[in-house]
């Protein structure tokens, strides 16, 4: 087993301990695959997969003037977002580029804010350099988090937090988990329905070793977090989403809320508002690649004449179709579903389509919806 | 019959100037789950240290590197069916391509069963 040059997570031993191969990830040593990456893909859409997230950021946005702070630099609707609710937003640049994506909550009188690994660093020095004064921004380095994600999740975790049940998808709540204080919500980045679960560092391995001897639960790797997400055609800042695409390139113009879309008032809305009026130049499409050889990030889209006109941003195999599949940035005239494309990888040519996303259809648990 | 194995994890099953080569358990341990191989087809030159084949799994590509110099005679038709085959049989039924070597003494550098393993175990 070789060390990696990283800091340790609260579970690191947790990890190790059952048998993970561990990876240098945003930073940390963290857990790429325990038995294998299909098998816990599989595990995770059949049953429940907990994952460690504890790399990510947790923040608490305070002080009278957050909402309208944090309006200045999200495209979301805070003041109609009630008390328990979380939404999906993106961190804008001046520029319109994506600073990061991110989930907020609105939680009493509050917003608890969670931003990638890699880039949390980077956020809080964006976001102190342009919140008003008098907003507290609190990185809440103790707490670790925990997503228990798949069909079954909600059965495993409602047997050690009775009432979390109840939770619609995009909502959360205080709870006891074991004894320990937590904050629990009905979200998740794997197209399943599921659970993030807050706890502080000092007590997560009490709460993984409660949730992993549910017989539902298996611990899932950062692999299969990456292959689930693909599958769900949930973007992955880094590589899908940088400072150099925007919202609308990113095709994510549901996470700009109709009131903003009008007033705007946050960064970027110039150059945001001309592409949702005039359309983008490229945009984020999924991609069916004909065979069965995976095309990965890096790979070049081609025009007929062979010209680069765009990129793979992520590309893996799919465990539950059998086939390859990516996401790439293409000129919007290759960008309707069913336009053909090629694609260009270490001197060889593959054919694709491009497909609605997601490949694999979501499974959230929305209440008054059926299932 | 005698087999010998490369530093970069490929077994190879000589008998005469004929070849078997696959990728060993330890490579396929660190690779993953293998979803998808390319094979040389048959009567193509390979060199030693030149690319002979792709292994990708889930994770990513690696090219697989002929481990000694000569012609390709066949490849393994039931790998690329089933490239799991890696995985759950790869010094056996999940062999990548035969070869006939062009220079047997090309062997002498390999190493044999005892020292793959302890090169393994230092790795």
């Amino acid at each position: 087993m070789s060390d990696v040059d990283t800091s340790p997570l609260p579970l690191d031993a947790w990890h190790r301990g059952r048998g993970a191969r561990m990876v240098p990830f945003a930073g940390y040593a963290m857990p790429i695959q325990y038995e294998g990456i299909l098998a816990e893909h599989k595990w995770t859409r059949e049953s429940a997969g907990l994952f460690d997230v504890s790399h990510m950021g947790q923040l608490v946005v305070a002080g009278p003037e957050a909402e309208k702070g944090l309006e200045t630099l999200l495209p979301a609707d805070l003041g109609i977002l009630k008390d328990g609710r979380l939404r999906y937003s993106l961190l804008l640049a001046e520029d319109g580029g994506i600073v990061d994506d991110l989930m907020a909550t609105r939680r009493g009188d509050h917003f608890y804010v969670v931003v990638n690994g890699a880039t949390k660093q980077g956020d809080i020095a964006y976001l102190e350099s342009r919140l008003p004064r008098g907003v507290v921004l609190d990185h809440m380095k103790e707490q670790a988090l925990l997503a228990l994600q798949g069909p079954k999740a909600v059965d495993a975790l409602s047997r050690l937090v009775p009432g979390v049940e109840a939770l619609g998808f995009m909502t959360g709540g205080a709870f006891q988990i074991g004894g320990t204080g937590a904050w629990i919500s009905r979200s998740g980045y794997t197209g399943e329905d599921g659970f993030e679960i807050s706890v502080p560092g000092a007590k997560v391995a009490e709460v993984a070793d409660l949730l992993a001897a549910e017989p539902e639960v298996k611990p899932i790797g950062l692999g299969a977090r990456d292959s689930l997400r693909l599958e769900a055609g949930l973007p992955l800042y880094g590589h899908d989403l940088d400072t150099g695409t925007t919202p609308v390139e990113a095709d994510l113009t549901f996470a700009i809320s109709k009131r903003r879309r009008g007033e705007g008032g946050f960064a970027g809305w110039h150059r945001i508002a001309r592409e949702l009026e005039e359309g983008p130049v490229r945009r984020r499409v999924g991609l069916a690649v004909d065979g069965r050889q995976p095309v990965r990030e890096g790979a070049m889209v081609l025009d007929a004449d062979g010209n680069e006109v765009g990129k793979v941003t992520s590309g893996g195999f799919s465990p539950m179709l059998e086939a390859p599949i990516a996401m790439a940035y293409v000129p919007v005239a290759s960008a309707a579903a069913g336009s053909s494309v090629t694609l260009a990888q270490r001197g060889k040519l593959f054919q694709a389509k491009v497909v609605a996303m997601p490949f694999v259809p979501h499974r959230y648990h929305r209440k008054g919806a059926a299932g | 019959m005698t087999e010998y194995y490369t530093e970069e994890h490929e077994w190879i099953r000589v008998e005469g100037d004929l070849a078997t080569v696959g990728i060993t358990d330890f490579a396929q341990g660190q690779l993953g789950d293998v979803v998808f191989v390319e094979l040389p087809e048959a009567g193509r030159e390979v060199t030693k240290g030149g690319e002979a084949a792709v292994v990708e799994s889930v994770k990513a590509a690696s090219d697989v590197y002929a481990p000694v110099s000569g012609e390709v005679t066949g490849a393994n038709q039931a790998l690329v069916d089933d490239p799991a085959l890696a995985n759950t049989d790869p010094e056996g039924e999940g062999w990548f391509f035969r070869l006939r070597l062009s220079d047997t003494s090309e062997l002498d550098g390999l190493m044999d069963a005892a020292a793959y393993k302890s090169f393994c175990d230092s790795q």
